[in-house]
């Protein structure tokens, strides 16, 4: 612990050396250490910190510079740029299967990989450290009286119950916009027909659409929006003022993410990298794991309803630009319904 | 006797070569299920990526002219289920890049066949290809649409390491069972040498009869050679018992009448150096006499021990009469002779040779001894069988030649004055010995000797 200090959080400014678009920068560690584990993640800092602070406590003389970037810029940064990071940490399962299964991922194996479940590993290349629903978020004030929904066809009648209430209020992702959005809306399709019925009833109350799950939270909490759909379970959970809105695990079906972690083809110190995927997977999988996502989104209440991403090359599917293209323009229809 | 030089094992050569046959089908085993093995595992997966490929072909439809392709969700997740993959695919009209990877080498079907299939290598691992096609009406006329789906090996291999070892495991299984085989193969196929070398070594020194039991044909030509070698050895056996047995029969009446006429002339001179020498005449003649009567009985037994009849004997009986015949020798020598315990045993045997034998004994005995000496005969049972034992008060053997004495011509040191012919021993052991017992000669310790004959029980 006594190496471990949070130094400088560097707010880069675009343009700056790389092409690709850094949010932030941060460095952790002593500034004298020996060796430097390069993460690039989607993950904000605030969530991923403990991991990090556990990890540097293990290991001594290493400091970690973490890179946060969206999911497309990860892409770039890796497939297109070829830049040098150790892991690669990201919530966008089919972005990050295609760089496995493209070849630019290491396979890694350790008794730490060897006990995971096989959901959670892909070809020794992809790694699941989390288990992240998509829920249904309400604004518990703006609801009053109202049932909260348990189910999309709870919700689609709540809708068409009272639409005057809803119009403008409801809100979703933007799935040409966002990566984890579309993952959501694809798998969302897999799962039930009853997505396209839901995505019609909210078009046809001129749904609000969002880049991200916390713009959507925020829009919730000041009452711009009374229901958000497709909200990621932990951000919202992990906020303190989760006692405004109710976060809900829809019981007909939820969809869970996986967040994975990979290691580059050409990552410059993967024996550091492999010891953080140990600590990372030991710490998250198993008995006395110590989650990310907070403990009071409890999965295995409803383990019958959960529909766990599957991680494989059934991801690279909807990543086929004929295939996008298409689904792009039906989503278009029915949530734009111009 | 010399010992044959053994020069290498039929046994150990027949197992050597059924080993190494046994050896070189395992290894064959082994390649062929593995070579099996991998073609079935390698049209299980091209039958997959068939099935995949062909499932993206189907989801082409025609829309305003133009191909849309809805890629089923499936058609990429069924090459993923059973181990985890690596998995490309590519959608081409002609040479038109439309959807996928634009890398993926294509198979090239020869002539009409569809499936094709192609191993290459793609993004640094190996990988299968199966490519389908279809024709399609579009806008500018008909063309092929081309489906491309490729797999990593992963699965595969593991499957076929898997399958290495099972195969492995059934080719030294299969060693290990011929293993065994060969071993019984080996001892079977040497039993009738065996049982044809026991059988041989197994009979007793005068058995020249030819073999008799079956054996295989391979053996039939070194068991007729050596019924051959027995039957010439056999007849020069005989023939060389049958010159003895006549020349001590014609040598023996002419020596009769010498004797005869040497002792008349003895009686008739006076001159006291020429009976000396008549004397001594008489002596030698007497000692060819002897040898002679003891050469034919030797050949008398002989030929009976080559047809030994087994019929009852009353041992004790014969022990009681052997003695009276032999009492008048005795009692001209003034030799005390007695039978002092007799006890009732029958046994099974030739009862003219176990009298021979006796009196062979008996004779001796009288012969060595000295006047006044005293012998006696006992008969008793003991747990080894009926023996009969000849004690005398004699002067003994010298104990260095016990061993030597039964061999024929064989005479003790300490009886060069005494007329003998080395036979007698000799003839009662053969005797003994045919009749599966065992004649033993000892000092006792008060003086004189011990010659016992043990006949077996049962």
């Amino acid at each position: 612990m006594r190496q471990f200090a949070l130094s400088i959080v560097l707010i880069f400014a675009a343009g700056w050396a790389s092409a690709f678009e850094a949010e932030e920068v941060a460095r952790f560690g002593p500034e004298d250490s020996t060796r430097e584990l390069r993460i690039i993640s989607t993950a904000d800092i605030a969530f991923f910190k403990p991991m990090i602070s556990s990890f540097l406590a293990s290991a001594p003389d290493t400091s970690i510079e973490y890179t946060v970037v969206s999911s497309s810029e990860l892409q770039k940064a890796i497939v297109d740029e070829g830049k040098a990071f150790d892991v690669a940490v990201s919530s966008a399962m089919d972005l990050q299967t295609k760089l496995a299964n493209d070849g630019l991922a290491q396979r890694f194996t350790s008794e730490a990989t060897g006990a995971l479940p096989d959901w959670a590993v892909w070809n020794d290349m992809l790694f699941a450290f989390t288990q992240e629903p998509a829920a249904i978020v309400v604004s518990k004030s703006g609801f009053g009286d109202l049932p909260l929904p348990n189910s999309r066809n709870d919700l689609i009648n709540l809708l068409r119950q009272h639409p005057d209430l809803f119009r403008g209020r409801v809100g979703t992702y933007d799935v040409r916009e966002s990566g984890l959005g579309y993952l959501f809306a694809t798998q969302d399709t897999r799962a039930s027909e009853i997505y396209w019925r839901l995505t019609e009833v909210m078009g046809a109350l001129d749904a609000q659409l969002f880049c991200c799950s916390s713009n959507m939270i925020d829009a919730v909490k000041s009452g711009d929006l009374l229901v958000a759909y497709n909200v990621l379970g932990s951000y919202a959970i992990n906020r303190e003022d989760r006692d405004e809105f109710a976060i809900i695990l829809p019981s007909d079906f939820t969809t869970v993410m996986l967040r994975t972690a990979l290691i580059p083809s050409n990552a410059p110190s993967s024996e550091l990298a492999a010891l953080f995927l140990n600590h990372l997977m030991t710490r998250s999988h198993g008995q006395d794991a110590q989650v990310l996502t907070n403990p009071a989104l409890d999965l295995s209440q409803n383990e019958a309803a959960l529909n766990r991403i599957r991680i494989g090359p059934g991801l690279l599917v909807f990543l086929d630009q004929l295939k996008k293209r298409a689904f792009l323009s039906e989503w278009e229809s029915a949530i734009l319904q111009k | 006797m010399s010992t044959p030089v053994a020069h290498g094992s039929i046994r150990r050569r027949l197992m050597l070569s059924l080993l190494a046959s046994a050896a070189v089908l395992a290894i064959v085993v082994y390649f062929v299920v593995q070579s099996v093995a991998r073609q079935v595992a390698q049209e299980s997966q091209d039958n997959v990526l068939t099935a995949s490929a062909l499932s993206i072909l189907d989801s082409a439809r025609l829309s305003g002219g133009e191909i849309s392709i809805d890629l089923p969700y499936s058609a990429l997740s069924m090459l993923d289920s059973i181990s985890d993959e690596r998995v490309f695919y590519a959608v081409r009209l002609e040479d038109e890049f439309l959807s996928g990877y634009a890398d993926l080498p294509e198979a090239k079907e020869d002539g009409t066949a569809t499936p094709a299939y192609l191993s290459a290598i793609f993004l640094g691992e190996e990988v299968r290809v199966a490519t389908v096609r279809r024709r399609m009406s579009t806008d500018t006329g008909r063309s092929f649409l081309k489906v491309s789906v490729a797999q990593t090996l992963s699965g595969q291999k593991r499957a076929l390491a898997r399958i290495s070892r099972t195969s492995m495991g059934i080719g030294a299984g299969f060693f290990l069972v011929s293993v065994l085989l060969a071993a019984l193969i080996s001892r079977s196929t040497i039993r009738p040498l065996d049982r044809l070398t026991s059988s041989v070594s197994r009979r007793g020194p005068k058995d020249l009869r030819p073999v008799a039991a079956p054996v295989p044909s391979e053996m039939v030509p070194l068991v007729t050679s050596l019924n051959s070698f027995m039957r010439r050895l056999q007849q020069s056996l005989m023939r060389s018992e049958d010159f003895i047995a006549e020349a001590a029969h014609r040598v023996r009446t002419p020596l009769a009448v010498v004797r005869t006429k040497a002792e008349v002339a003895q009686r008739k001179s006076d001159d006291p150096e020429t009976r000396k020498a008549l004397r001594e005449m008489i002596r030698a003649i007497d000692d060819s006499s002897r040898t002679a009567g003891q050469l034919l009985d030797h050949a008398m037994v002989t030929f009976r021990l080559d047809h030994l009849e087994r019929e009852e004997i009353s041992l004790h009986r014969l022990v009681q009469d052997t003695v009276e015949r032999m009492r008048p020798t005795s009692e001209l020598k003034d030799v005390t002779l007695e039978a002092t315990e007799v006890e009732t045993a029958v046994i099974k045997g030739d009862p003219i040779l176990v009298q021979n034998a006796l009196h062979n004994l008996l004779d001796n005995a009288v012969k060595y001894s000295p006047s006044g000496a005293e012998i006696h005969v006992a008969l008793t049972i003991t747990d080894d069988g009926a023996k009969i034992c000849v004690n005398d008060t004699g002067p003994g053997f010298q104990t260095d030649e016990l061993d030597k004495l039964p061999q024929r011509f064989a005479r003790g040191a300490n009886t060069q004055d005494i007329v003998g012919s080395g036979l007698g021993l000799t003839i009662a052991k053969e005797v003994i010995e045919a009749h599966g017992g065992t004649l033993h000669i000892t000092n006792n310790p008060g003086g004189g000797a011990c010659v016992s004959l043990l006949f077996p029980s049962s």
